[in-house]
């Protein structure tokens, strides 16, 4: 069995890449490999932004990613910088920056690209969507 | 703790989009982390690399200023798709740091020995 590390780098909707990630990671843990985490940069952050609304029937990426960490245990690491820069802060970002609303909650956290290479080191392989 | 190898892979220009910004973030702060870190520039990359780049602020930061730095980051391996450099008319020495340029095959050699690639 393998650990694997996934890096989201595209935002969901326009492109496939995160929904394909999500998939990814579904059929990963089925055939019993661990997932040590996700880490989303660069447009990828918008996988966090809690904001988005799309039609009801359609797939709501953002809450299958909060389903499947709440279900495995899997982190959902967010570059802050990356974040921050696409407009996606959190509460404390909110009221340093004199927001009025905040879009990042948990299971989402903000971290540093430090935490990338962490992901990197206990993963056999990081794969990139 | 064994620290894995990373390759960082520069395939579009400058400025247009974010991707040389962002990767060479990630590459110095992995550096930094204490990540070898091993960068290559292949098609369109390749344009990262110029000499005289003069960005207006709307294009992004001039983050090509922080080339000539990598070495104090020890990253030292820079690897340049030789093939991409002559289908633009271009040469290393029209490059603002020195790198090595590699044909195809020997880039996928390179490619090949790292344990994860990331893709910008």
């Amino acid at each position: 069995m393998a650990t694997f590390g996934l890096l989201v780098t595209h935002a969901p909707f326009e492109q496939q890449h995160a929904f394909t990630a999500y998939r990814f990671a579904l059929s990963a843990l089925a055939l019993g490999h661990e997932i040590k985490g996700v880490f989303f940069y660069q447009a990828g952050v918008q996988n966090a932004n809690s904001y988005q609304a799309g039609h009801s029937d359609e797939f709501n990426v953002h809450q299958a990613w909060v389903e499947l960490s709440a279900q495995h245990g899997i982190p959902l690491n967010v570059c802050v910088t990356a974040a921050n820069r696409r407009g996606v802060i959190n509460a404390q970002d909110a009221k340093d920056n004199d927001r009025q609303g905040f879009n990042l909650t948990e299971p989402f956290i903000e971290v540093g690209l430090g935490d990338l290479v962490q992901l990197s080191q206990v993963s056999d392989r990081v794969i990139q969507f | 703790m064994i620290t894995k190898t990373l390759g960082v892979i520069n395939s579009t220009a400058p400025y247009g989009v974010s991707n040389g910004q962002e990767s060479l973030d990630l590459a110095l702060a992995s550096a930094n982390f204490g990540q070898e870190v091993t960068l290559f520039f292949i098609d369109d990359g390749v344009f990262q690399l110029l000499k005289s780049q003069q960005p207006i602020p709307e294009q992004g930061k001039h983050y090509s200023k922080t080339f000539p730095a990598l070495t104090f980051y020890d990253i030292d391996d820079i690897f340049v798709c030789q093939q991409s450099l002559t289908e633009r008319a271009l040469a290393v020495s029209d490059l603002c740091i020195q790198v090595s340029a590699l044909p195809r095959e020997e880039l996928n050699q390179q490619l090949a020995r790292l344990d994860h690639l990331m893709r910008f």
